[in-house]
């Protein structure tokens, strides 16, 4: 079945439905989502915390209330919210294939807005050795299998090791201390807030370096830690891999974006235009990860330009790169992991910098063909899990003739 | 015919066979298929829960022409009959191959020297259309190739194919066309009789006329069952990396090394379900249970993939995993019959032994007819369609009108493999059905992907058990 709608949002995350609420209340025409799951929301609906601001009436609101909220928002402007319907590939420049149980579906679109998130790397993608037992998830899986089958060890564990020390390791404490399973320790490779963890010990500066056991884990072998360089084994029957991201990046590469080299998500300018006209990128797809808030800004942000496009403005054309500098291959990686958006065009636009790992005050610095453009001390530190937002006047006086753009930090 | 995976087996007259094939690898089951032609009463008796679970699911996945096997050999012979036998059942059966060929690839003089021997031995071996390319033509069949490759041998009809349909296949169609198949059943004693040997499990007693021994890793630990002593597996460890499906562009052919006084090294190979495959290493070892991965060796595939295909360690890998081969020190296989024990053992069966199954099978058919055994009459076996598993070939979910016959085609589940829910329950209601995740994983893709079940896994397990909760109501 061939159809036409005015803008596909493909995700129905917080990016895509905050884009498609957005879009659809603007008056953008026929909007609609595709979500592959069976309901629509995103990562949120598997976080039973708080950290996702607050409703009309000043509560604050837990991952599955925001997701539900988001989901209303888009249908009460007037977006159509399609779920178990998976987007599989292009059949044209904004022709999207599609498979539901209704059937099959070729949908073309006058802008395509890509918001499919990202996923946590799991055990094989880390390259850690050892055997292949059950037992070895990422957060996003234990999450999706306690909501599933309830609380209660025997359906997860009984003794977990979480690998990771962001506060996503954190999450999965609490989700696997909620559901009974006892957290033998949190095992990371950076330097992490133990009192994060409460009770639970903290190996600081280790690393899983084999996983155990034939059939189900039995153990994870630890190398480093505070026993210095020896290894020591681990028993336990989980092991939950934390973090460490990468966009879900699958239909932006099938469409030839290309990636910006830090995030591994598709490169865009401020505005969240990719290099094919009519295809936009936003939320968590960029990199991996910011806060549901932070993606659903991105969505909100994203309807100007869609809009601009849809009323007939020129797809601008002659956007820079930004990157972070290149780490040497055998080298140590820099202070700095990488810089959204990928791509700056005659709009100034702010920039979002994620430091690789803690940086106390450090200089942060913008240069252009090795002139530099900007050097700031920060007045605070950056964390590893966190990113520091440079207001759009970071990029003034940015030549959008000239070379790469590089965004630097030096302690 | 049935499939058994707990409780006694069956008593009596039910307990007693013609023959049984213990070890329902791919050997075994093709053994066991083959004899499904004759009216005989014949088990397949595995130790593990699922038909594959060795040596069979963890390899190269490669259909070898035989180009350089040793001449002469009995490998050399079935891997060749073998080939054209597999070749056939797949495009009937619908079990994935696609015949990309195949590159030697030389980076060095002495490599490139040793081309034109190479050609020779696979004219020996009955393949006359090998051809030496040219450093350029080499790089506009392969364009993200290293520069620093000097020619190649192009090896035409080289395959990649999924070995977990394969098994299946083979194992599906022996039961559906009358042999038990009994799993989680793994054989502790062996009484020796006439005219009945007695296997002693650990799920009961079986009885035989005939036996074959195609325990593959564990054939030296079956033929001391019975009594003999004629050679040794040493496991051969072989760690593979699976890249992302992004890397599938990078490569067209199977690229072999060179073999040379270091051994084979390692290959990079499309696998048919649209990834890109590098390995695998070579490790002698003692322990027959070894098959995990190693830091040292993941990291070894790394730099040596890199050196013949940078681009490809751009991509993110998808799986690690690590096969044993039964090497038994001999460049051949260890096929033996044993006429005054009614008994042929199946060794040493290499890395070879996907492509020469059907034939190892028509051997051992062969040797139970000079064993005593009467065949009688040879008659049609059950049909047989393989789900696709393949990406050369129409995947279920681009399929309008099977969607329209059931909206459970159209419903994805495994994203990252594309695999939908009617696929699952089709695959969970089989005549075979998974006994675990795993065995649904190498049945359907689920779970196989890039995020490796962060996605589907919870979703995956729901289908999983509340179908295995049907059989138990059913029981």
């Amino acid at each position: 079945m061939n159809r036409t709608v005015d803008v596909l949002v493909v995700g129905a995350g917080p990016a895509g439905l905050a884009a498609a609420a957005r879009l659809a209340a603007s008056g953008a025409g026929r909007v609609e989502v595709l979500e592959r799951e069976q309901a629509a929301g995103g990562v949120p609906r598997h976080c039973a915390r708080a950290g996702f601001g607050a409703d009309a009436r000043g509560r604050p609101l837990d991952g599955p209330g925001y997701a539900r909220r988001s989901v209303r928002a888009a249908l009460r402007a007037g977006a159509t919210v399609r779920t178990g319907v998976s987007a599989t590939g292009w059949a044209g420049p904004l022709t999207l294939d599609v498979t539901a149980p209704t059937g099959l579906e070729r949908i073309r679109a006058r802008a395509v807005v890509l918001a499919t998130g990202a996923r946590e790397r799991p055990r094989s993608a880390r390259l850690v050795p050892g055997s292949r037992p059950a037992g070895v998830l990422t957060t996003g899986e234990l999450q999706r299998l306690v909501l599933r089958f309830g609380a209660g060890p025997e359906l997860v564990g009984r003794r977990a090791v979480v690998v990771g020390g962001d506060p996503v390791a954190r999450g999965a404490v609490r989700t696997l201390r909620a559901a009974g399973v006892e957290v033998v320790a949190v095992v990371c490779e950076h330097p992490a807030g133990r009192a994060a963890f409460g009770a639970v010990p903290v190996l600081t500066g280790a690393v899983v370096s084999e996983l155990l056991g034939r059939g189900r884990l039995t153990g994870v072998s630890v190398r480093g830690g505070v026993a210095g360089t020896t290894r020591h084994t681990l028993r336990c029957d989980t092991v939950v891999f934390t973090g460490d991201w990468i966009p879900d990046h699958e239909l932006a590469r099938a469409r030839g974006l290309p990636l910006a080299p830090g995030t591994r998500g598709p490169a865009t300018d401020g505005a969240f235009r990719t290099t094919a006209p009519g295809v936009f990128a936003v939320g968590n797809l960029l990199r991996g990860v910011e806060p549901a808030v932070v993606a659903a800004a991105e969505g909100r942000a994203v309807a100007a330009a869609v809009t601009d496009l849809l009323e007939g403005e020129p797809w601008p054309e002659g956007a820079v790169p930004v990157g972070v500098p290149p780490g040497v291959p055998t080298g140590p990686v820099g202070p700095l992991r990488w810089v959204t958006p990928g791509l700056l065009g005659p709009v100034a636009a702010p920039l979002l910098v994620r430091p690789e790992r803690g940086l106390v005050r450090p200089v942060l610095t913008v240069t252009q063909d090795g002139v530099p453009l900007r050097r700031m001390r920060l007045s605070g530190s950056l964390l590893p899990w966190r990113s520091v937002r440079l207001p759009a006047r970071w990029a003034d006086g940015v030549d959008p003739g000239g070379g790469p753009v590089v965004v630097g930090a030096e302690e | 015919m049935s499939v058994t995976r707990t409780g006694p087996l069956p008593a009596g007259s039910d307990a007693t066979y013609d023959v049984v094939v213990v070890g329902a690898g791919v050997v075994g089951s093709a053994i066991a298929r083959t004899l499904a032609r004759h009216p005989l009463r014949v088990a397949l008796v595995e130790a593990a829960n699922d038909v594959g679970d060795g040596t069979s699911k963890a390899n190269t996945a490669i259909l070898h022409t035989g180009f350089d096997a040793l001449p002469g050999t009995l490998e050399a012979r079935l891997v060749r009959e073998g080939y054209r036998l597999l070749c056939a059942y797949a495009q009937e059966t619908g079990i994935p191959v696609e015949p990309i060929g195949a590159l030697l690839v030389a980076w060095d003089e002495e490599q490139r020297a040793a081309l034109p021997r190479l050609a020779e031995k696979a004219e020996r071996n009955g393949h006359r259309t090998t051809r030496l390319l040219t450093a350029s033509e080499l790089r506009s069949r392969e364009p993200h190739l290293d520069p620093g490759a000097l020619a190649a041998l192009e090896v035409p009809g080289e395959s990649v194919v999924c070995p977990w349909t394969t098994t299946l296949a083979y194992a599906t169609q022996a039961v559906r066309s009358g042999v038990d198949l009994h799993l989680d059943c793994r054989v502790e004693k062996v009484r020796t009789g006439d005219p009945y040997h007695r296997l002693v499990t650990r799920r009961g007693v079986l009885r035989t006329r005939h036996l074959v021994n195609a325990c593959g890793l564990h054939a030296d630990a079956f033929d001391a069952l019975v009594g003999r002593e004629d050679f040794t597996v040493t496991p051969r460890r072989g760690q593979l990396l699976v890249f992302d499906k992004f890397a599938r562009d990078l490569v067209r052919h199977i690229l072999l090394p060179v073999p040379g006084p270091l051994g084979k090294g390692v290959l990079i190979a499309p696998t048919v379900y649209g990834n890109v495959m590098l390995g695998p290493t070579a490790e002698d070892l003692d322990d027959k249970t070894a098959t995990g991965t190693t830091a040292e060796g993941l990291a070894g595939l790394r730099e040596q993939g890199g050196r013949i295909l940078p681009a490809l360690l751009d991509e993110e890998v998808t799986a690690v995993y690590a096969g044993l081969r039964a090497a038994t020190g001999q460049e051949d296989y260890r096929i033996a019959a044993h006429p005054g024990l009614r008994y042929v053992t199946v060794g040493g069966i290499r890395s070879t032994g996907l492509t020469a199954s059907l034939a190892v099978a028509e051997h051992v058919r062969g040797l139970l007819a000079d064993c005593g055994l009467g065949l009688g009459p040879e008659r049609p076996l059950a049909g047989l369609r393989m789900p696709n598993l393949g990406e050369a070939f129409p995947r279920p979910y681009r399929d309008a009108r099977l969607i329209a016959r059931d909206p459970d085609f159209g419903a994805i589940v495994c994203h990252c493999e594309r695999v939908t829910r009617g696929e699952i329950r089709a695959a969970l209601t089989s005549t075979i059905p998974p006994g675990g995740l795993d065995g649904l994983r190498r049945r359907t893709r689920a779970r196989g992907g890039r995020c490796q079940g962060n996605h589907c896994g919870a979703e995956v397990r729901a289908l999983f058990e509340e179908h295995a909760e049907h059989r138990e109501g059913n029981r």
